[in-house]
């Protein structure tokens, strides 16, 4: 358009003033890159699900992660260069985050992407950056990422996944010959968290009575309750996520199954304990990657909490909104560390990198790119022993980090 | 498998369709009178929970949101239909069903911007709490008292309809309008206020659900689809069909649970398919209705 107005031979003032506008409007948009390149920001996409049922998660990511942005910002960029977040949002839509990520690639030029939150949308994003060479560090839980059909040398994963939490948070409750009964969602994440706690399971000896699948998106399990009830275990495994961990929980203590078992769950969130109250989650016990509680024996931890709280009121970060912060900051260490963008300079740094940003020493695992992190085993606290309203949990256990954890590369397919 | 976890099963299965049925019938009801089939009938059941949430925080009763919920959300239902549905009664069917399609994204969005994304912790009432030995098992005795209610409800429901002059109205309103107006009844009147009740019906069902499970935005989404289910089951209009047939599909989700777990969800389309096979009409539909 511009072009066709410059070439009119005698433009009127509203066309010159108008075709400067638009001129402006094309440079901030960063057309001209020759021009601007020696201060051209780095840009993050940042694909997260504002919309639907993880919005609140999503939020919490996007400060995080605008706070690790700032913070590098505040700090002098590299040497002046500064980084720019570029938020789009996924709708939790795996279609969805194929086509903004895929924008954020070829229209807004970004240099890396990280963000997703949900196993099938995160390897949707993963389809696009890794056909088009594009570094992705992806912040939801899975363990296909980390599979050598899945994964190629531009995927990075901050997140956990199933078979770290699971092994850790079966460790610190299973006992050998405990009967574990498992109420599993059927979908590909329920099943990954199946696994990996009937491995830990065998390991330490403990017995399965009984496994439930549930149809994904359940509102109601008392259904699926009495046939526990009858198997009569020691300790109930919820293999499930958000909207339908909350509802099978909740009922689980309604029909009495709290004073007969423990319940244990894989991932137990700080948003979704808000949502639910203490009297339901009491006494559950599950794995997360962080608690802002850490912040009593981790330095980094209080560093973060504190600068979280003075950025967003006094708020504390979320679980899954520091892997907001994780993921970012990794990803802007490397690019310190490897003096610019250069796709495969950033590569061999954030393989090289040690990073302590939150939650104590992080490194990403050399043949699937797994960052290596402590995970914490969490019980929910009773109502009463809570000291303000975001004490809701108690810190039983850090597992800390460590490639035994995880499974072998030869195991994930990787030869070398 | 053993007969007590059967009885358990068909106990739950019981108190599942208990609920269903709340909604179904203000479904069944809405679309046999007023011919709308109103897809905003599941975050109206969800709008209940949260009047019932609203309700209880301010007076610290659940009783008081038990009671004064679904007649805050029926009345939003009767302004829904004096000044969204009625101006749509003589445009063609797709309208209204446009209409309160989107009636109901915009009321989850509502409720989003208000509550938040992540649902609201609403706790059983302390005089409910806990469970009971019925000699075949414990259950929970909230739920024996939803069942309660649930039958309270359709007992009044059976004597407003059956022994009163409204209630003769509305059965000869939903088998013809037509010969109603020409006998000088307002219709619109009639619409208006079965309308209301059939929102309030479906926001007690809110209310009743919210301790059983999590209150949040979604929570009415699938609650639509069921009341679909069990209206075509039961037959479209038809009162008695939606009580029986959502009772029944209360039991088969509850069997199948037993038997597939897996399929528990599914297994209620199943049956409506195999209702469509074999009696297009439904249980106690009107053939050509």
């Amino acid at each position: 358009m511009q072009d066709n107005r410059t070439k009119l031979n005698a433009p009127t003032r509203r066309q010159v003033v108008g075709g400067i506008g638009l001129g402006t409007a094309a440079t901030l948009l960063g057309m001209p890159l020759v021009a601007r390149a020696q201060v051209e920001p780095i840009r993050i996409g940042f694909p997260t699900p504002l919309t639907g049922p993880f919005g609140a998660e999503a939020r919490d990511q996007v400060k995080s992660a605008e706070l690790a942005v700032k913070q590098f910002n505040d700090a002098g960029g590299l040497g002046g260069r500064k980084a720019e977040l570029l938020v789009r949002d996924d709708k939790l839509n795996a279609g969805e985050a194929a086509t903004r990520t895929l924008e954020l690639i070829e229209k807004d030029k970004v240099h890396a992407v990280v963000g997703a939150l949900s196993s099938a949308v995160q390897l949707a994003v993963n389809e696009v950056t890794r056909a088009r060479g594009m570094i992705y560090i992806s912040i939801s839980q899975s363990d296909t990422i980390n599979e050598v059909k899945d994964w190629s040398r531009f995927t990075f994963h901050e997140a956990l996944n199933p078979h770290m939490t699971t092994a850790a948070v079966a460790k610190h409750t299973f006992k050998k010959g405990a009967k574990v009964a498992y109420l599993v969602a059927d979908y590909a994440y329920g099943h990954e968290m199946l696994r990996g706690f009937k491995r830990a399971q065998a390991a330490v000896g403990a017995e399965s009575v009984g496994e439930i699948l549930h149809p994904f998106g359940a509102p109601d399990y008392s259904t699926f309750l009495p046939r526990i009830n009858a198997m009569k275990p020691d300790i109930l495994c919820i293999c499930n996520f958000g909207r339908d961990q909350a509802n099978s929980i909740k009922q689980a203590a309604e029909f009495g199954m709290k004073q007969q078992m423990k319940i244990v769950v894989p991932v137990i969130l700080h948003n979704q304990r808000l949502a639910v109250g203490a009297e339901v989650f009491d006494g559950v016990v599950g794995g997360a990657n962080y608690y802002w509680g850490l912040e009593e024996t981790i330095p980094s931890a209080k560093a973060f909490n504190d600068a979280f709280r003075a950025a967003n009121g006094g708020a504390v970060p979320t679980d899954y909104g520091a892997y907001g912060y994780t993921g970012v900051k990794s990803l802007l260490q490397a690019i310190t560390a490897a003096g610019g963008t250069e796709t495969d300079k950033v590569i061999a740094a954030l393989e090289a990198l040690k990073y302590d940003v939150a939650k104590g020493p992080q490194s990403y695992r050399k043949c699937d790119h797994q960052s290596i992190q402590s995970v914490l085993v969490l019980e929910s606290k009773k109502k009463a022993d809570m000291k303000n309203a975001v004490d809701l949990f108690r810190v039983a256990a850090v597992e800390q980090s460590g490639e035994a954890m995880l499974r072998t590369c030869a195991e994930l397919g990787f030869s070398g | 498998m053993d007969v007590q976890l059967i009885a358990m099963q068909l106990l739950s299965g019981a108190v599942l369709g208990a609920v269903l049925v709340m909604t179904a019938l203000g479904f069944t009801i809405i679309f046999g009178m007023l011919g709308v089939v109103n897809f905003a009938h599941g975050a109206l059941f969800m709008i209940g929970a949260y009047a019932g949430v609203a309700v209880a925080m301010q007076t610290g009763s659940f009783w008081w949101a038990l009671l004064v919920a679904p007649l805050a959300v029926g009345a939003l239902g009767l302004l829904i239909e004096r000044f969204l549905i009625r101006p749509l009664y003589n445009r063609p069917a797709d309208d209204p069903i446009l209409l309160t399609f989107g009636l109901g994204y915009v009321l989850v969005e509502v409720v989003r911007i208000v509550f938040g994304n992540d649902g609201i912790p609403f706790s059983t009432p302390a005089a409910l709490v806990g469970v009971v030995n019925l000699g075949i098992g414990y259950f929970p005795i909230y739920r024996l008292f939803v069942i309660a209610v649930v039958a309270l409800i359709l007992a009044l429901l059976w004597l407003g309809l059956e022994k009163t002059r409204f209630g003769l109205i509305v059965r000869a309103g939903a088998r013809d309008p037509q010969i109603m107006r020409v006998l000088g009844v307002d219709m619109r009147r009639l619409w208006f206020l079965v309308f209301g009740v059939g929102i309030g019906l479906t926001a007690l069902g809110g209310v009743l659900a919210a301790p059983m499970r999590n209150v949040n935005p979604e929570m009415g989404a699938l609650v639509l689809a069921e009341a679909f289910v069990v209206t075509v089951i039961g037959g479209l209009g038809s009162i008695v069909g939606a009580v029986v047939a959502g009772i029944l599909v209360g039991l088969v989700v509850s069997l199948t649970s037993l038997v597939a777990p897996e399929m528990a969800t599914i297994s209620m389309f199943a049956l409506m398919a195999l209702v469509l096979l074999i009696r297009p009409q439904g249980l106690f539909g009107r053939a050509g209705a």
